[in-house]
């Protein structure tokens, strides 16, 4: 019915005659209708209510960045930041299917989170003090730590950035990619030709001719890139990263109960991996004597009833969609066409830097 | 370029004589535009066929050195390609709409075929109202299907049907507002048009999808689609204003005011006596405006719906399927769709020129296009 009614409605504005401005504040949203506090006046519990009155989860996503969200064969957004969404639905409804996507250009992001059009923007968008303070929302965590990489033929004998000395660096003009390789290489003291090119596409055309030694841009669109070149396999991603680049969810500011939804549903999927709970083995699960998984799984306290959903919560999150390491491994890791390593994004006691606080 | 079939009683050999090595230049000239044909030709036809790769689940046999076009990748897509996201169980809907619509307008084309004017005022009147019910149901038992999983072929063909079906009612009416002896019509008329022509789409459509919502009230959301759609058929509308007007003004004034001499009103002058006159004159460029049109749709990309263009542009980052030359193939694939698309209205706008009995200069001008 949002077609109707938006046609109807864009009709009426369009034509400028007076419309349903003067609608008065705190009517309860139509069914169909995303809910919405307008900018950041989100009330305390409201998306929660909304989202239950509705009955699904609007997830925003990329317009397709490979491995976070990205279409398969069938149409269904898969990919890591779309796992995500699909994690929170299953915390809240017990069931991965009740989200739906909508993709969002980088410009439109924030207004369609402002506004009310979307619940969780999921979209690969790095979380910096700018975002979270003046734009109206509020990031509850970072599910994928990135940062800019350097990609390099193999035969050229390089295992390190710091062997570059003389190199001739590709990458993307007028963006923070080329003032940190220029940093970069100027503090290690290191001589450069830099090649910069408007588009990503010539950039990887470039490298891909022979025209520079080294790529970089950030380390998982590395991965995703080194798979367009003619040989993927003669090329090596350096170990080296060379800025901060914490991609995660956001929600809208003022609304704390829907931001601890969101930002449990990550943790929790932390906290199963770190557990050994897998999506294979949730069920006997269910029968450990370990404290910390029996709280985790809802078999002790009551965590989901301080969130405001289902004590199952998290069991819900790991049966539906899986641990954190499972989803990583197949959208972007071993288990994907991508074959990221865990690096920074490992669990805190394999060295990386995923740590959730304990449920407890 | 007249073909040699045309003239068949000379011999081909004489035909090339007459035609290609008439003198030593035309023969030079010849030889190097042969030559840079087949330069260009010989790897495009092994890159698209001799090298291809046919079949694969996944993009791993096409990351293979040497290899030309990835068209598993768009056999794997095809289904998006048509119709989005549209669920597989409701996909029917689709394609009885495309049934429909192109068969109405294939009877239009077919020469001598009965009840045209019947036929035209289905596909003008009934069929956008009858495809908007099927497509987005929640009607008369019809699950609803919302816009946002419309995608591909269906969103190109949905927005550029409503494009052009408004464009030229409207157009018509902004052009005869334009030219109005009432002075707040005409320049209600003139700002209109300079507004909306003066602005680029891409902007219109950034607006409708950044602005507007902000100016919503709370709960109130437009769908997206709609949005695109009023902006489109409004920006059309414009450009066909200004084609409109153009014909309007080659009809000499003695033709209306003979019609009003008379006694028709007048409407009746304009609509029976100015206007077929008119629209006939600039029927090229009404279908260049079409035209135009229909690749503008491409741009809705930008506020995040997935035309053909769209959906092939957002699963190429599908890891699944990367490999050197998959972008490649996606792209030439679309553009091969777009052309026939527009080739097709060209040459229906050459024939109903041709129909509307334009005098034979006009036929000349056609065959060169």
């Amino acid at each position: 019915m949002r077609f109707w009614g938006g046609l109807a409605v864009a009709l009426v504005v369009f034509v400028g005659a007076c419309g349903e401005r003067d609608r008065p504040a705190g009517e309860a949203p139509d069914a169909g209708a995303p809910a919405s506090g307008g900018t950041a006046a989100a009330s305390a519990g409201r998306t929660l209510d909304a989202v239950r009155a509705k009955g699904f989860v609007q997830c925003g996503v990329s317009q397709g960045l490979p491995g976070f969200s990205n279409p398969d064969d069938r149409g269904n957004w898969t990919g890591i930041d779309a796992e995500f969404c699909r994690a929170v639905a299953a915390a809240i409804f017990g069931d991965a299917g009740k989200v739906k996507f909508t993709a969002l250009s980088s410009k439109e992001r924030f207004t369609a989170l402002q506004s009310g059009e979307i619940d969780v923007l999921s979209r690969n968008t790095t979380f910096s003090m700018s975002r979270d303070t003046n734009l109206g929302l509020d990031f509850v965590g970072v599910n994928y730590y990135d940062g800019q990489g350097m990609m390099v033929r193999k035969n050229s004998g390089v295992a390190s950035a710091t062997e570059l000395d003389g190199a001739t660096v590709c990458t993307n003009s007028g963006t923070t990619t080329e003032l940190n390789i220029s940093d970069y290489f100027r503090t290690n003291q290191l001589d450069f030709d830099l090649v910069a090119f408007e588009k990503s596409d010539e950039v990887v055309a470039a490298y891909d001719a022979g025209r520079c030694d080294v790529y970089t841009t950030d380390q998982s669109g590395l991965y995703a890139d080194r798979l367009k070149l003619q040989k993927p396999d003669e090329h090596m991603i350096l170990p080296e990263i060379i800025s901060k680049e914490p991609l995660g969810p956001s929600v809208r500011q003022g609304d704390a109960q829907w931001a601890d939804i969101v930002r449990w549903t990550h943790n929790a999927m932390l906290t199963a991996e770190e557990l050994g709970v897998t999506k294979s083995n949730v069920e006997e699960m269910l029968g450990s004597p370990n404290p910390e998984i029996r709280r985790l799984l809802g078999l002790e306290g009551a965590f989901g009833e301080g969130l405001g959903v289902s004590n199952e919560w998290a069991y819900f999150i790991v049966k539906h969609v899986g641990n954190y390491g499972e989803v990583f491994e197949r959208t972007v890791g071993l288990g994907s066409p991508l074959q990221i390593e865990r690096g920074l994004n490992a669990l805190w006691t394999d060295g990386g830097l995923q740590y959730a606080p304990p449920i407890r | 370029m007249s073909m040699p079939s045309r003239e068949s009683s000379i011999s081909p050999a004489a035909w090339m004589r007459a035609n290609l090595f008439a003198t030593p230049v035309d023969g030079a000239i010849t030889v190097i535009m042969g030559g840079i044909i087949v330069m260009i030709a010989i790897p495009v036809i092994d890159w698209a066929l001799l090298s291809a790769i046919w079949v694969g689940s996944d993009g791993s046999q096409c990351r293979v050195e040497g290899a030309g076009a990835c068209w598993p990748f768009v056999t794997a897509k095809f289904n998006q390609f048509i119709f989005g996201r549209f669920p597989d169980e409701e996909q029917w809907r689709v394609i009885s709409v495309f049934v429909l619509g192109g068969g109405a307008i294939a009877w239009l084309a077919w020469p001598n075929a009965p009840a045209k004017a019947r036929i035209a005022v289905f596909l003008l009147m009934a069929f956008p109202f009858l495809a908007a019910l099927l497509l987005a149901g929640g009607v008369l038992g019809l699950a609803p299907v919302e816009t946002n999983l419309w995608g591909g072929m269906l969103i190109t063909l949905v927005v550029a049907f409503v494009g052009i079906v408004a464009s030229l009612p409207l157009g018509v009416l902004l052009a005869l507002g334009r030219q109005s002896e009432l002075p707040i019509v005409r320049l209600v008329c003139v700002g209109f048009i300079e507004f909306w022509r003066a602005v680029p789409l891409v902007i219109f459509l950034f607006m409708a999808s950044n602005m507007l919502p902000l100016f919503f009230p709370a709960g109130v959301t437009v769908d997206k689609l709609v949005r695109a759609l009023v902006a489109v058929a409004l920006f059309s509308s414009a450009y066909m204003a200004e084609v409109v007007r153009g014909g309007l003004q080659a009809v000499p004034k003695g033709q209306f005011e003979a019609a009003l001499s008379l006694g028709m009103g007048y409407w009746r002058a304009m609509v029976l006596i100015v206007l077929p006159q008119a629209l006939r004159h600039v029927l090229p460029g009404i279908v260049n405006t079409f035209i135009g049109l229909f690749k503008d749709t491409s741009l809705v990309y930008v506020i995040g719906l997935f035309d053909m263009l769209g959906v092939i542009t957002v699963n190429l980052t599908d890891p699944v399927w990367f490999s050197a030359q998959t972008a490649a193939t996606g792209y030439v694939f679309v553009a091969f769709i777009f052309w026939i698309f527009c080739f097709a209205m060209s040459r229906y706008s050459v024939r109903l020129e041709e129909n509307l009995g334009q005098s034979r200069g006009a036929n000349s001008y056609a065959s060169l296009r």
